[in-house]
């Protein structure tokens, strides 16, 4: 080989490789990421059935249902709009009516009811996660009490 | 008055700092050795400055001092004496302090140990380490001041954060520091080489045994980071691909790019750009993730700091440090002389393809990382991005990466022959394949995926050992001359084997994790049982318990096989009384690589609890294999050649062992 050949070599190898990552990473931004909603948005949404998205809002407080074995339903809401959920598992030690939480799923086709198979409550009572909180306030709902932006 | 002693001398640091920086340059600048010496004293006196300040940071915590707020907010005069240690660091001041702290104790290792470096790289080193110091000081003191004292003295702190109330904690942060910041030594060494505009291949000999020690400590550090979460958020997962996780993994990315580099570098004078461009990534990845965590815009369980006006403060930094030392790379990069030609199949060559594999990774984990800020920014819609993007992206890039491992050392160096390399490892793929299948069977089941990824790992640990048994001629040779031949072998020899091998570990971990893990969700009522991994699980009851600051309800677990106890798990459910906040505490059992773990759920009415059961099996090589990585690190690092400046010697004693390797 001669010395532009190897660079050559060197340099197309490399440069093929990038162009597969970016094209790789491209597919898996269209494959793989879940956008995030709170129940006002869905309608406005039209999800199709199987459409994973991460869900956000308040446990509304009296919704708490714990049914047979390990599966609890639940409803998420922005204090406009509810959607209902269930989920089974072991719910995060803060997961409390009236506090904040996400749960990640899809609804199944014919349903109202949002299947989540991982439900999110962060670790410190006072927190709101932060999407929820963004989008509530854009909603015009007060958090807590504490703020009141209308 | 020992708490304003402590801030005083922050300030003092800063000051010294301001001179480390500026007049060792001049000095360099001008051959002037009075003020190039400035430097090597004052990076001695900023790190006892910032040790006394930091020393008395820890006095008040230790003493409950609750007039100092950061105290008053991270603390409680009822926790144990470590966490009263651990508080100082588990909070965003005292972690800034900590930063600096470790950045300072790097430069007066410079200072110290530095005196076989040439007098004015050393001057410009120093400089460059106290422009960081003097930047970081300056954030600490203006918006993340730990010493600012409350008016009225409250009479009872608000505790240290539950989940950070563990002795992983304790260990976890220094750890990563250490590794993140040490990699700022790097980073130092390029901008002053590109100040020089003098760099070869004795530089690259200075930088690597800094790569070497900050590599060891952040894989320490990442490694403790995901034991902890393992076992104290109560999830059974080891990795999230949380953004704070990414922070810390995109530098070791880049940093064990970097040492590869800078091994072309040092033997071949090849790659030189290329390696002073990655020195200054690796440590500008470390300062965005500093920026990530430290700044709050991210939304996760370290995000402990809100106040924007830190992130900002953050990104000035950040953007004045990686676009000054790109713009000085742009103008200086072209004056650097580029050596050393070699065959795309080389040992160079691999090194090469090592990079190419570890940057793009890097890359990705970054892009996967930053890409739902940017699009929130830019469009408002917000996204979150996963383990399946990262599961998809990083570990489909890393595939071709792990397979080339064993080849790499195989490979002589400007032009090697991939087919002689290919038939010596022959016998390590055969190995691979039956240790692959045979834990595939001890596993029972699974996807054919797993069976591809455990015979991966076994061959990587056989690859890896191939290289020591042809280098020592075991087999081939009397065995008592393969012994001699075997301790003569240089330790970084050793150290790449054994570094190799670890990375081996750590994927058949993950793989048997990933495939063979169970997971029950079961009701449990006292005196019912479940099986996991053999074992049959009985609970046996709840009990109420106290602890100095917490109240708890532990559920009691035997494990049986076979009819026959053979062990007893305790699990609970934890209430931090001065926060009102619940944390679970695992029950983890070890049994040989393998682990159970269990985690309560909530009670049911009618008296029975909901129960978390795992089996993970091999669950130890995780992170087993990042500790076998790290011993190849510190073997390494005590190869007498990076000691030295003496690469003769090195050669010499070398030669011998490489001839019968044919």
């Amino acid at each position: 080989m001669t010395r532009k050949q190897k660079r050559l070599a060197i340099i197309g190898g490399g440069v093929s490789f990038i162009i597969a990552a970016v094209l790789l990473v491209m597919f898996a931004f269209s494959q793989a990421v879940a956008y995030f909603y709170v129940p006002g948005d869905l309608a406005k949404a039209h999800l199709a059935p199987g459409t994973r998205i991460r869900l956000g809002g308040l446990v509304e407080a009296g919704s708490v249902k714990r049914g047979d074995g390990m599966t609890v339903s639940f409803s998420v809401t922005d204090t406009l709009d509810r959607v209902p959920v269930t989920y089974t598992g072991i719910l995060p030690d803060l997961f409390r009516e009236g506090q904040g939480v996400v749960a990640e799923g899809a609804f199944v086709a014919g349903s109202p009811v949002f299947v989540a198979d991982t439900v999110l409550a962060k670790h410190d009572e006072t927190y709101m996660p932060k999407d929820v909180a963004d989008r509530l306030k854009a909603q015009g709902v007060s958090l807590g009490g504490k703020e009141n932006i209308q | 008055m020992i708490i304003e002693l402590g801030h005083y001398a922050l300030v003092l640091a800063l000051g010294v700092s301001a001179l480390q920086a500026i007049l060792p340059v001049f000095g360099a600048a001008r051959g002037d050795r009075a003020l190039m010496e400035i430097g090597t004293v004052a990076a001695k006196a900023t790190f006892l400055l910032v040790a006394l300040s930091f020393g008395v940071l820890t006095y008040a915590h230790v003493t409950s001092d609750f007039s100092v707020q950061n105290v008053w907010e991270n603390s409680h005069s009822q926790i144990p004496l470590i966490y009263k240690f651990s508080g100082v660091w588990g909070n965003h001041e005292g972690s800034m302090l900590l930063w600096m702290l470790i950045l300072t104790f790097f430069s007066a290792l410079v200072a110290v140990f530095g005196h076989n470096l040439p007098d004015t790289l050393k001057a410009n080193v120093l400089a460059v380490q106290a422009w960081i110091a003097s930047a970081f000081s300056l954030f600490i003191l203006l918006t993340s001041n730990p010493f600012n004292r409350l008016a009225d003295v409250p009479g009872e702190g608000r505790d240290l954060n539950p989940v950070l109330q563990d002795i992983g904690l304790a260990i976890h942060p220094p750890l990563l520091y250490l590794g993140y910041v040490g990699f700022s030594v790097c980073f130092s060494f390029a901008v002053a080489a590109l100040i020089d505009g003098r760099i070869d291949a004795a530089w690259a000999r200075w930088v690597r045994p800094w790569t070497l020690a900050a590599w060891t400590c952040l894989t320490a550090g990442i490694v403790m980071g995901s034991y902890w979460a393992y076992y104290e958020l109560g999830w059974g997962g080891w990795w999230f691909w949380d953004p704070v996780e990414n922070a810390s993994f995109i530098p070791w990315l880049a940093g064990t790019a970097l040492l590869h580099s800078a091994l072309v570098m040092e033997k071949r004078e090849a790659l030189k750009i290329w390696t002073v461009l990655l020195a200054i990534l690796t440590f500008s990845m470390s300062l965005l993730g500093t920026f990530l965590v430290r700044s709050g815009v991210l939304t996760s369980v370290h995000a402990f700091a809100t106040d924007p006006t830190r992130g900002v403060f953050i990104l000035v930094i950040l953007i004045l440090f990686i676009g000054g030392a790109f713009s000085l790379f742009a103008f200086r990069a072209a004056h650097l002389k580029a050596g050393g030609l070699f065959a795309p199949i080389s040992r160079e060559g691999a090194l090469v393809l090592n990079n190419l594999i570890l940057t793009t990774a890097a890359a990705t984990v970054l892009t996967g990382t930053l890409y739902p800020l940017v699009l929130e920014a830019l469009t408002g819609s917000k996204i979150s991005v996963g383990a399946p993007f990262f599961n998809m992206t990083f570990g489909l890039l890393m595939l071709p990466l792990l397979l080339a491992v064993p080849f790499g050392p195989l490979l002589a160096w400007k032009r090697g022959d991939l087919l002689g390399a290919g038939q010596r490892l022959f016998a390590a793929v055969a190995i691979g394949l039956v240790a692959g299948c045979a834990i595939y069977y001890a596993q029972h089941g699974g996807p054919v995926m797993a069976l591809a990824g455990l015979v991966l790992g076994a061959y990587m640990i056989a690859g890896s050992l191939t290289e020591l048994f042809l280098r020592s001629g075991i087999g081939k040779v009397a065995g008592s001359v393969a012994v001699r031949r075997l301790a003569g072998l240089p330790r970084s020899v050793f150290g790449t084997a054994l570094a190799h091998i670890g990375l081996g570990v750590t994927l058949i971990g993950i793989v048997a994790v990933t495939a063979f893990e169970t997971e029950h969700i079961v009701e449990m009522k006292p005196g019912m049982t479940a099986d996991a991994g053999g074992y049959t699980l009985r609970f046996d009851g709840l009990r109420d318990g106290k602890g100095p600051n917490y109240t708890e309800q532990s559920g009691h677990f035997s494990v049986m096989r076979a009819g026959v106890t053979v062990a007893e798990m305790w699990s609970s459910k934890r209430l931090y009384t001065a926060r009102r906040m619940p944390t679970t505490e695992a029950g983890i059992k070890t049994f040989g690589l393998s682990q159970l773990y269990v985690s309560l759920g909530d009670g049911m009415a009618d008296g029975g609890v909901v129960v978390r059961i795992w089996w993970k099996p091999l669950i130890l090589c995780i992170w087993g294999g990042a500790l076998v990585m790290m011993m190849g690190g510190a073997v390494s690092l005590s190869d007498r050649r990076l000691r030295i400046g003496a690469p003769s010697r090195a050669r010499k004693q070398k030669r011998p062992v490489l001839e019968p390797a044919q």
